[in-house]
């Protein structure tokens, strides 16, 4: 009697773990349930398309599935999930500039070349050029912008005011406001900016431009050695080492600098406009009734910040449904949406949004004239133009940690632009 | 047909008589194989990467070149030769420290005592901490500017420290977080082998008159030798892979001086965000090679004093 029970049992399990097993396998190989698996990146352009989602999903039927991450695990599981050729993504948001040439040479983005002429009402043409240029690869387009960014000082208004001083226009004035600012309020640090050796490198690049600098010059030679290259290190260590926050801790990325300067602890910081939003949301910011905005003060070669596309989106090559994939990236990046989303306050990439007056609306007065500015006069790229882009982030970075804790950046340049040189000679081969 | 059914009876008996006495394999088989299989596979891979220029995507042509990727590293005076220093100075720190004060502690919880459960509890609880999450704690702790450990500084009118923002004191710190969270797994070994000990020694070292210091290093140290290099060989195992405290406090290449880049944190940037899979498997060959020659040290001297 026991050992029949037994045995039944034993068989019964047996039979439903079978069972369950087959299930799974049939639901996983041939769901006919559109699920369209989304990956988005932590932004404040995800927040406003995550509570639009439902009416994607009433009007077509599709089911989103959205993972979201932070910059360098959304890059790590890229690299990981990409890599070995899954089809567990559908829509990725990617970096153009970052990681824009590797996936595209891996052939990891699918050609998108024909839906964008497709559809004449979605208007691919309306999108500018030089977001458009970082998107596409080998004469295919394999991106769609979303998100453009300008670097531009935030800066505090109350300090200014009660110190008695102008917004700075020049670098000196930069330099002499901060060190004012920095004696006048004990507590607050005159200057912050990005310290991490890699994530500095983008908001530096505006300070190299506006010394008449660049990372690779006109002949395809590294270029962070020259005078112009030197002075800028030495400035932006100079404003955070002398003018920065106590013990400033030398892996700052955008997180850790915008909550010192929304905690009220900096009177001045540059940084990418797309995240303005930290800075003027009083549920985040401390200082968002006195957050003011203003271009980046000029050197020698003028006020000369960069203007690039910071985020795209792409369609996974191995994706087995790439037209809902396009649905998607069509109903994010229509005209109402781009211009619903540059007016809660993420700049996009369509000319005729920004040329539309509402598209602009929503701004502080100070940061839509500024934004204007830094798009006329913009640099096209932020960060040196290669396909191995995360090395040479921390070799061009290099100089500038050297410079924030004080040592020798001249020399630091020197040494990175061997380095740097070696890894164009390596990719050029 | 008695014959008929006789064969096939017999064999049939054969078949199962056999699996009856081979039973512990044939059970145990199907994972032993799993288990292998997910070993060995990979370790291949990485094998055969190491011989090769990979890079940028594993599925892309690359072409096999023999040695140049070791070479490469052993050259490497930058990156890699740095890394492997800081390796074992976090673990011979660490070791050294949670050896100590696992003993230590160890033999203050042997003896019963009040509340010793609610001691042993205590000091368990950092062991069940995840250790991402540990990270995150101290690193909010550490902050230079709004953390708990510099105001209780000033508060002892001490200057405040960068802690982990300092070049030169990010790696200490470190250290000091994993000696805070592994030395109870220590105790727990140490004490395990402790209560296994007999009285009787002890008691006769102390009829002796022998001092306690002379008590726990003549006679209650040699006895507990085995296990002391069981907890040496499990943890310094771990130590030498640490990754998820340095990483979860300083990032990518470990900081922006590399401070407290170690083997493991070194291969993981090579192969995330330098895509650079040759040279990174490389380095983790070489990294494997010295955990199992560690592995061997140990065991080595471990059959030495058994066999005295």
């Amino acid at each position: 009697m026991k050992r029949s029970v037994i045995r039944i049992t034993g068989i019964a399990t047996a039979a439903l773990l079978l069972g369950s097993g087959l299930a799974a396998c049939s639901a996983a190989g041939g769901g006919e349930s559109e699920t369209l698996r989304v990956t988005l990146v932590n932004h404040v352009w995800t927040d406003i398309i995550k509570d639009k989602i439902p009416e994607f999903e009433k009007e077509t039927g599709i089911t989103i599935e959205l993972a979201q991450f932070g910059e360098d695990q959304l890059s790590d599981q890229y690299n990981v999930k990409l890599n070995a050729g899954s089809d567990e993504i559908d829509v990725m948001m990617y970096r153009p500039l970052q990681e824009g040439k590797l996936f595209a040479k891996n052939g990891y983005l699918a050609d998108l070349s024909d839906r964008v002429t497709e559809n004449g009402d979605w208007d691919w043409s309306d999108y500018q050029e030089g977001p458009v240029d970082s998107t596409s690869y080998d004469g295919q387009v394999v991106g769609v912008p979303i998100i453009t960014e300008q670097e531009v000082l935030y800066y505090r208004k109350d300090l200014l005011k009660a110190a008695g001083l102008e917004v700075p226009t020049t670098m000196d004035e930069l330099l002499a406001a901060a060190e004012q600012l920095k004696n006048d309020n004990p507590g607050v640090a005159g200057f912050v900016a990005r310290t991490a050796k890699s994530a500095a490198v983008t908001q530096f690049s505006s300070f190299l431009y506006s010394y008449g600098g660049d990372f690779i010059d006109e002949d395809g030679n590294a270029s962070i050695d020259t005078p112009e290259a030197k002075a800028a290190f030495a400035t932006y260590g100079k404003l955070i080492n002398e003018f920065g926050p106590e013990n400033v801790s030398t892996d700052m990325s955008w997180p850790e600098a915008m909550a010192i300067f929304t905690q009220g602890n900096a009177a001045f910081y540059t940084e990418a406009d797309s995240l303005y939003k930290n800075a003027t949301d009083p549920a985040n910011s401390k200082v968002s009734e006195t957050v003011g905005f203003a271009p980046i003060p000029a050197g020698p070669d003028g006020s000369r910040a960069y203007n690039v596309p910071s985020w795209a989106l792409g369609v996974n090559e191995a994706s087995s449904q790439q037209d809902n994939a396009w649905k998607f990236i069509e109903w994010a990046t229509s005209q109402e949406m781009t211009l619903e989303i540059q007016q809660a306050g993420v700049p996009g990439a369509r000319a005729s949004v920004w040329e539309d007056p509402a598209g602009i609306s929503t701004y502080p007065a100070d940061l839509a004239e500024t934004i204007a500015i830094a798009t006329k006069n913009g640099v096209g790229h932020d960060r040196p133009l290669v396909i191995r882009v995360p090395e040479a982030r921390e070799i061009v970075g290099d100089p500038i940690v050297v410079a924030i804790t004080g040592g020798d950046s001249d020399a630091a340049a020197d040494a990175a632009n061997i380095a740097f040189q070696e890894l164009l000679d390596d990719e050029n081969k | 047909m008695t014959a008929t059914t006789g064969i096939r009876a017999s064999s049939r008996k054969a078949y199962s008589d056999w699996a009856n006495r081979h039973r512990k394999w044939l059970f145990a088989s199907p994972a032993i194989v799993l288990v292998g299989l997910l070993i060995t596979i990979p370790l291949v891979w990485t094998i055969y990467l190491s011989f090769t220029n990979s890079q940028g995507s594993v599925r892309s042509d690359h072409q096999f070149i023999g040695f140049d990727n070791y070479a490469e590293v052993f050259a490497d005076f930058d990156r890699f030769w740095p890394a492997v220093g800081r390796t074992f100075l976090f673990t011979g720190g660490v070791l050294l420290v949670e050896l100590i004060l696992g003993m230590a502690i160890a033999l203050l919880l042997w003896r019963p005592f009040r509340g010793e459960k609610w001691v042993r509890v205590a000091i368990l609880l950092p062991l069940v901490a995840t250790p991402v999450a540990v990270g995150m704690m101290w690193k909010l702790i550490f902050d230079p500017n709004i953390g708990f450990a510099n105001q209780v500084l000033s508060f002892l009118g001490i200057p405040p420290q960068p802690w982990l923002s300092g070049e030169f004191t990010a790696l200490p710190t470190l250290m000091f977080v994993d000696i805070w969270q592994w030395t109870p797994m220590v105790v727990l070994i140490l004490l395990a082998g402790l209560t296994a000990l007999s009285d009787e020694p002890d008691e006769a070292a102390r009829i002796d008159g022998a001092s306690a210091w002379q008590r726990f290093w003549y006679v209650t140290l040699p006895l507990l030798r085995t296990t002391v290099i069981v907890a040496i060989l499990l943890r310094s195992i771990d130590a030498l892979k640490t990754f998820d405290i340095l990483y979860a406090t300083k990032g990518k290449g470990g900081g922006s001086f590399n401070e407290v880049e170690t083997l493991n944190v070194y291969a993981y940037g090579l192969s995330f965000d330098y895509n650079d899979y040759g040279v990174a498997s490389a380095v983790l060959i070489i990294f494997f090679m010295l955990i199992i020659g560690i592995m061997w040290l140990i065991t080595f001297k471990r059959k030495e004093k058994v066999s005295k």
